[in-house]
């Protein structure tokens, strides 16, 4: 399982998130829903380890994520893929898309040109389009690469922060059903946060509602960085 | 206390293409797209990212960078003086129709303002350059924004907030058309409904609604009439829920499949590049009714461009 229990968050003076909780169970996709602004991508990026929490604590399969400041330790981290909204904002602009799914092969010092190919095909990339640069393809396709990208190291979760919010109805129901595959084969624990409530009734075994107040989960909602 | 936009004013587009130059290639992002919005309605142009729709946007506002070569006519008829859009000036483009004709609700709103300066300081601007005696403040609260709201920096409103002060300055000059150009970009769903409905009082008060989104589900919410899009080219046009209800098209029906209350299924392969377009219909190498006759175009007949229009074949 990957745990999340009072997680709270403060960006400068202001509360992101504050003694939040959430679990992630192998093999479930559990839906992470709330408004714009509630703190649901500031917790993902606590569960991703991307972000260090200003109190909480966060287990990975039993074991407890501390004493880092800058990275979480890289096996701890590897099990845990985090796929961005954005996907302009969360690629190097100076790899092309091959070596942007492969990225996290190299850094682990085993690059593997094949896996890059089978991953890419997965998400409906192939041939020339993996030789392009970022600003060379359509979100749609980046996405794409993103998603191959997070699969590369086998994780044991995924965590998808409105993964499909720019995308087309067909992309969309593509990239769900790569990331619903992957766990059928591998046992991973997905988090899908959206705001898209027929979205989430879809793909989601269990939907937690962050700004309503009650998880399924024992502890307190996030709390509203800011309202609209 | 707002006026109602009466009139007959429509935009008719007719014939419009638009290609790039870049090195070594011809990139034919809009191809022959012949459409029509009327005061009092809203048409949504839909289709996926990269499919052509916001160039079109800005083609029409005279908007696109210097290797584009454009051509067609794009009449813009509204009180005596119909202007084509296409062929005008910059000069008559920006003292008849950029904010005065046409408002244009931008796509991110957040991004589009300036950060350096806040709402009110760039609403009074558009306020200026369109000669405009109307106030800040009551302009800002006919769209639901408080006064001290106007006093923020861009970086200090919420998504609500900034969507409501871009559409205040696109309908500063009092516009009869308004250009929305994904305007749900990022937003969550009460905020696309809320953006919905402001669009649909804009078509209520007697302005014509031209809505570029890649959200079908948005698009029902508002639209009238719809167009959808595919590789540069319209292929299915007609009444909203006629569209979407019983699409004729294979990709229409393609994309109304893929949604997450309905079948969920993608549309197999990904869209062709424009550069190289397959001959004849673009969506054949995906479609699963192709046949050798869609080597050829189909000609948009009857509102839908395609040989093996689905109606055919349910009949």
């Amino acid at each position: 399982m990957l745990e999340a229990t009072g997680i709270t968050v403060r960006y400068g003076g202001r509360t992101a998130l504050e003694a939040a909780s959430l679990t992630i169970r192998p093999g479930e996709v559990t839906g992470l829903a709330g408004p714009s602004g509630c703190g649901k991508s500031t917790l993902a990026r606590v569960m991703a380890m991307m972000l260090r929490p200003d109190a909480g604590t966060l287990t990975v399969d039993g074991v407890p994520v501390t004493g880092w400041r800058q990275r979480a330790p890289r096996d701890l981290r590897t099990r845990v893929a985090l796929i961005y909204q954005q996907p302009r904002l969360a690629v190097d602009p100076r790899l092309r898309l091959a070596e942007v799914i492969g990225e996290p092969l190299a850094a682990n010092g085993r690059p593997d040109g094949e896996r890059v190919a089978e991953l890419a095909a997965l998400t409906g990339l192939t041939g020339e389009l993996l030789t392009r640069w970022p600003h060379e393809v359509s979100d749609g396709q980046l996405q794409r690469a993103c998603v191959a990208r997070a699969l590369t190291l086998e994780p044991r979760y995924l965590v998808c922060d409105e993964m499909t919010t720019m995308l087309d109805a067909s992309t969309q129901a593509h990239l769900v059903a790569v990331v619903n595959a992957y766990r059928e084969r591998t046992g991973a624990g997905v988090l899908a946060i959206s705001h898209d409530p027929l979205l989430l009734d879809r793909w989601a075994d269990g939907v937690v509602d962050f700004a309503g107040g009650q998880g399924p989960t024992p502890g307190q909602p996030g709390r509203a960085l800011r309202s609209t | 206390m707002t006026q109602p936009v009466t009139g007959r004013g429509r935009l008719r587009v007719q014939d419009l293409s638009v290609a790039f130059r870049i090195p070594g290639a011809r990139v034919q992002a809009v191809d022959r797209a012949s459409f029509e919005v009327r005061q009092g309605r809203c048409l949504a142009l839909v289709g996926e990212s990269g499919c052509g729709k916001s160039v079109l946007a800005h083609a029409l506002l005279g908007l696109l960078p210097g290797n584009a070569t454009v051509s067609g006519q794009a009449w813009l008829e509204h009180g005596a003086e119909p202007v084509e859009l296409l062929a005008a000036s910059q000069a008559v483009l920006a003292r008849r129709v950029r904010g005065r004709a046409i408002g244009l609700i931008p796509q991110s709103p957040a991004t589009h303002l300036t950060p350096v300066r806040t709402a009110r300081a760039q609403l009074q601007e558009a306020l200026r350059e369109l000669g405009s005696r109307a106030v800040a403040d009551d302009l800002a609260a006919r769209y639901g924004l408080r006064p001290e709201e106007l006093d923020r920096y861009p970086h200090e409103l919420s998504g609500g907030m900034a969507q409501r002060v871009a559409n205040v300055i696109a309908l500063a000059g009092d516009p009869w058309l308004i250009l929305a150009d994904e305007p749900t970009g990022g937003l969550d769903r009460p905020l696309v409904d809320r953006a919905m409905t402001t669009l649909r009082e804009l078509c209520d008060e007697g302005r014509a609604v031209l809505l570029i989104t890649h959200d079908l589900r948005a698009a029902e919410q508002v639209a009238d009439d719809l167009a959808v899009m595919y590789a540069g080219r319209l292929v299915e046009v007609g009444p909203a829920a006629e569209v979407l209800g019983r699409p004729r098209h294979p990709y229409t029906a393609g994309l109304v499949a893929a949604q997450p209350n309905r079948d969920f299924v993608p549309i197999p392969g990904l869209p062709p590049e424009l550069t190289r377009l397959p001959a004849g219909c673009a969506f054949r190498p995906r479609c699963g009714h192709a046949t050798e006759r869609c080597a050829t175009l189909p000609p948009m007949d009857g509102g839908v461009a395609c040989h093996h229009v689905l109606e055919d074949r349910h009949a």
